[in-house]
C-alpha cells in the first residue's frame, strides 16, 4: 500500500476547527455507553459520513457542542464528541 | 369487520406528524418545533376521497423501532399491537422531513420492512425549497417502491393526494415484501438511505445559513446564557407589566355583573350566595386570565421557534451538575405553565431514574395557577417602587419567587440523585431543529385552548370550591360580636389547621385558604376574598377590597411565609394523579407529597422567623 502522504491525521470532532467539514474516520464506540452508541448511530453517525463542528457552548470548554451529521444538526456532550475521529477534508 | 381501518402516523421526531394529523382530522394536537412534543397516542377520524372513514393515530416520533425512552415505546407498542385492547394498524403513513432525508429515510426503510400498507408523506417541502433543495418525489417513489406524496402539513398542501394514495394502498391490503426482507442492521440501512437521498436530490444550493447565524449568537459561550436569562426575566416581568390593563377590564366586567345581579334579585340568601360567593370568588380568579395567557404566549413562541433545544443545550452543564440532563429542561420549562403536561413530557427522558427525578421536581416550577396568589400578595404587600428604569420591585419579587422554585428544584434533584433516585444518567444528545417563525395562527389557537381550559376550570372546580366554601363560611351565623370567618364551620376547621401552621406565621385567613387551595391553587385567592366578604358583607367586592383587607390584616412576615409555602407545597391533585399514572403506583406520589410539604413548612417557617427577626 502506498498511501499518499497527504492523508490528514484524524482529529476528535470536538477539536476540529469550526466550519471545516470532514468525514468520520473512526468512532471509538468503546468510549460510549451502549445507549449513547445506539442513539448516535440512529442520528446517522457512521464512518465516512460528513460532519462539521458548528458551535461550542459553555465557557472553559464545558457545555455540549452542536455539530452537523450529514444534514442533521445534533447537540452532543463533549465526551461523545471526543470519541468521534474526523479526517479533515483535504 | 366494519370497523374503520386503523392508520398510524409514524416517523422521526419533529417530522410534522402532529401538524399533518391536525390538517387531516381537524384535531388540535400540540405542534412544536422540537423533538418530543407528542408523547402519547391520539386518535382522530378522516374520510378518504371515496367516503370511507379511517381512524388515524398520531404517535410520538422515534428514530427506530428500538425505543430508548417511554414515549418511543408507545410507538413501538402500537405498531406491534402490544398495547392491550388495541388492534394492529392496517396501514401506516410515514412522515419524513424533506430537508433531512438521509436520516428519515433510514427509519422509513425499517418501517417498510414491516410489510404494512404504507404511504410516505414527503413533508416540509416548503422548507426544502427555502433551503435550495430540489427533490424528485417520483424518483423517491420508484426507489422505495411505495407511494410518495409531497406535503406541507402546516399549509394543508398535498392532503388530497395523500388521502387518495392511502385509499389505494388500504384497498390493496397487506402485501409482504419480496426480496431482502427485514434488514435490521442500522448501519446497512443508513447507507442505503443515504444512497437513495442522493439519488432523489435533483439540485442543492447552499442557502441555509439562517439557523447557523442565529445559533452563533444564542449558543455563544458568553452571550448565550445571558440571552437565556434575559428571556426568562422579560417573560416574568411582562406577566406583571402587560397584564394590568386587561385585568382592569375584566375586573370592571365582573363589577358590572355583580351589580346587575345584585340589582335584579331581592335581598336574601340566593343573592348573597351569587354575589358574594360565586361571582366574587370566581371573579377573583378569572381576572388573572391575561397574566396566564401572557405566560403561555411566551412559552408557545419559544416552543414554536426551535429555541427550546438551544436552551436545553445551554442548560445541560448546570443540569448535569445536579445529576440531570439538559433534556429535562424542556419538561421543566413547560411546567411553568402547568406541571401536568410537564410531567407527561418527561417521557422523552431515556433513563428511568433521571426521569423520576425530573417528575419529582417538576411541581417546584412555578405553575400558572400560582400566579394569582403571588400577584395578589405581592400587589398588596410589596411596595410599588422601581428598582431600575423599567424594572419594578413587584416584578422583581415575582421573578425571585420563580428563581427560588428553580433553585429549590435543583437542590432537591441533587439530594434525590444521591439518595432515593441514585443511578445512571441519560446523557445529552438531541437533534436541533431548524428555526422557524412561529405561526400566529398556531400560537393563537394554543392560547385559545389555554383560555378555554382556564375558564372551564374557573367555571367548574373553582366555582364548586368557592360555592362550598361560601356555604361553610356563612353557616352557622355568628352571634353579634363574633367574627363570622371564625364562628362558621369553615372557620372552625381552619382553627384546627391553624394550630399546625401558627408556628410558621400563618394566620386564620391562611389556614382557611389552605384546604380549597388543594382543589385548585387559585382558589386560595377566592377563599381569602370570601373571608373578607362574609366578615364585612356591606363592603364592595372585588380585588380592591381583598387588597385593602390584606394590608389591614396581614403582616409582611406572614405574607412572605405564605408566598414561600406556595413555592414549595404540593397543592394540586391533578399533579399527584399524573405522577401516580406516570410512575405506576402510589409510592412516588406519596414521596413527592411528603418531601414537598416538609420543604414548604420549613421554608415558610424560616422565612417568617427571619423576617420577624429583621423587623420587617
Ligand atoms: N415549514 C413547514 N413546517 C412544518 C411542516 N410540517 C410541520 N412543520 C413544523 O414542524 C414542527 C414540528 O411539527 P410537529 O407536527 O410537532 O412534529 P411531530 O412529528 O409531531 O413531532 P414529535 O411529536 O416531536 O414527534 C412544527 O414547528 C411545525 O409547525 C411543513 O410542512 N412545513
Ligand atoms: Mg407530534
Amino acid at each position: 500500500m502506498n498511501a499518499p502522504a497527504a492523508i490528514p491525521v484524524p482529529v476528535p470532532l470536538a477539536s476540529l476547527p469550526r466550519h471545516k467539514p470532514g468525514s468520520v474516520a473512526m468512532v471509538d464506540w468503546s468510549k460510549l455507553s451502549e445507549p449513547e452508541g445506539r442513539r448516535l448511530r440512529e442520528l446517522g453517525l457512521d464512518e465516512g459520513v460528513e460532519v462539521e463542528l458548528l458551535h461550542k457552548s459553555g465557557l472553559l470548554g464545558g457545555g455540549p457542542i452542536a455539530c452537523r451529521i450529514g444534514r442533521m444538526i445534533v447537540a452532543l456532550r463533549r465526551h461523545v464528541a471526543s470519541a468521534i475521529h474526523v479526517s479533515p477534508a483535504a | 369487520m366494519n370497523a374503520a381501518p386503523l392508520v398510524a402516523l409514524v416517523g422521526n421526531p419533529n417530522a410534522g406528524k402532529s401538524a399533518l394529523f391536525n390538517a387531516l382530522t381537524g384535531a388540535r394536537q400540540k405542534v412544536g418545533n422540537y423533538p418530543g412534543v407528542t408523547v402519547e397516542r391520539h386518535a382522530g377520524r378522516l374520510a378518504l376521497p371515496d367516503g370511507r372513514p379511517v381512524e388515524l393515530l398520531d404517535l410520538p416520533g422515534t428514530y427506530s423501532l428500538d425505543p430508548s425512552s417511554p414515549d418511543e415505546a408507545v410507538t413501538r407498542d402500537v405498531l406491534f399491537g402490544k398495547q392491550e385492547g388495541e388492534r394492529l394498524p392496517d396501514g401506516i403513513v410515514v412522515v419524513v422531513d424533506a430537508t433531512n432525508l438521509d436520516n428519515h429515510l433510514r427509519f422509513t426503510l425499517q418501517l417498510a420492512a414491516l410489510g404494512l400498507p404504507m404511504v410516505v408523506a414527503l413533508n416540509m417541502v416548503d422548507m426544502a425549497e427555502r433551503d435550495g433543495l430540489v427533490l424528485d418525489a417520483e424518483a423517491l417513489e420508484r426507489e422505495l417502491g411505495v407511494p410518495v406524496v409531497a406535503t406541507v402539513a402546516v399549509r394543508k398542501r398535498g392532503l388530497d393526494a395523500l388521502k387518495e394514495r392511502l385509499g389505494e394502498v388500504l384497498k390493496a391490503g397487506h402485501k409482504l415484501r419480496e426480496g431482502a426482507g427485514a434488514q435490521h442492521d442500522i448501519v446497512v440501512l443508513q447507507r442505503r438511505a443515504r444512497q437513495i437521498a442522493t439519488a432523489v436530490t435533483v439540485s442543492e444550493t447552499a442557502a441555509r445559513r439562517w439557523t447557523h447565524r442565529i445559533d452563533a449568537i444564542v449558543l455563544h459561550p458568553v452571550a448565550g446564557p445571558i440571552i437565556l436569562l434575559a428571556l426568562m426575566f422579560i417573560m416574568f416581568q411582562s406577566v406583571f407589566a402587560w397584564a394590568e390593563a386587561p385585568m382592569g377590564w375584566i375586573e370592571g366586567g365582573m363589577a358590572w355583573l355583580s351589580d346587575t345581579v345584585a340589582g335584579a334579585l331581592p335581598d336574601g340568601f340566593i343573592r348573597d350566595f351569587l354575589v358574594q360567593g360565586l361571582i366574587a370568588g370566581v371573579g377573583a380568579v378569572v381576572v388573572f386570565l391575561p397574566q396566564i395567557l401572557i405566560l403561555f404566549a411566551f412559552i408557545l413562541v419559544l416552543e414554536a421557534t426551535g429555541y427550546m433545544v438551544r436552551a436545553a443545550m445551554l442548560m445541560d452543564r448546570v443540569m448535569a451538575s445536579v445529576g440531570l440532563s439538559g433534556r429535562a429542561f424542556i419538561p421543566l420549562l413547560s411546567s411553568f405553565a402547568c406541571a401536568v403536561p410537564g410531567i407527561m413530557a418527561t417521557r422523552t427522558i431515556a433513563d428511568e431514574k433521571d426521569r423520576l427525578t425530573t417528575i419529582l421536581i417538576a411541581p417546584l416550577m412555578t405553575c400558572s395557577a400560582r400566579l394569582p396568589v403571588y400577584t395578589i400578595i405581592i400587589g398588596s404587600l410589596i411596595p410599588e417602587r422601581s428598582l431600575l428604569p423599567g424594572i419594578g420591585l413587584q416584578g422583581f419579587v415575582l421573578f425571585a419567587l420563580y428563581i427560588l422554585g428553580i433553585v429549590g428544584a435543583f437542590c432537591a434533584a441533587l439530594v434525590l440523585r444521591h439518595t432515593v433516585t441514585k443511578g445512571a444518567t441519560s446523557g445529552f444528545m438531541m437533534e436541533m431543529p431548524k428555526y422557524q417563525l412561529p405561526r400566529i395562527r398556531d400560537v393563537l389557537l394554543g392560547l385559545w385552548q389555554r383560555a378555554e381550559i382556564f375558564l372551564k376550570r374557573a367555571g367548574t372546580t373553582i366555582a364548586a370550591t368557592v360555592a362550598i366554601l361560601w356555604l361553610l363560611t356563612t353557616f352557622p351565623q355568628a352571634p353579634a360580636g363574633q367574627k363570622q370567618s371564625e364562628y362558621s364551620v369553615a372557620g372552625r376547621i381552619a382553627s384546627g389547621i391553624e394550630v399546625v401552621v401558627k408556628p410558621i406565621g400563618f394566620n386564620h385567613d391562611i389556614s382557611l385558604a389552605l384546604l380549597p387551595a388543594m382543589a385548585a391553587r387559585e382558589a386560595a385567592v377566592a377563599a381569602i376574598g370570601t373571608v373578607y366578604a362574609v366578615d364585612n358583607p356591606e363592603d364592595a367586592q372585588g380585588e380592591a377590597t381583598i387588597t385593602e383587607n390584606l394590608r389591614k390584616r396581614w403582616t409582611l412576615p406572614t405574607a412572605l411565609a405564605f408566598l414561600m409555602w406556595f413555592v414549595f407545597a404540593p397543592q394540586c391533585i391533578s399533579t399527584i394523579a399524573v405522577t401516580r399514572r406516570e410512575t405506576n403506583g402510589w409510592k412516588w406520589p406519596m414521596f413527592m407529597i411528603g418531601y414537598l410539604f416538609a420543604l414548604a413548612y420549613v421554608a415558610a417557617g424560616l422565612t417568617y422567623w427571619s423576617a420577624v427577626a429583621l423587623g420587617l
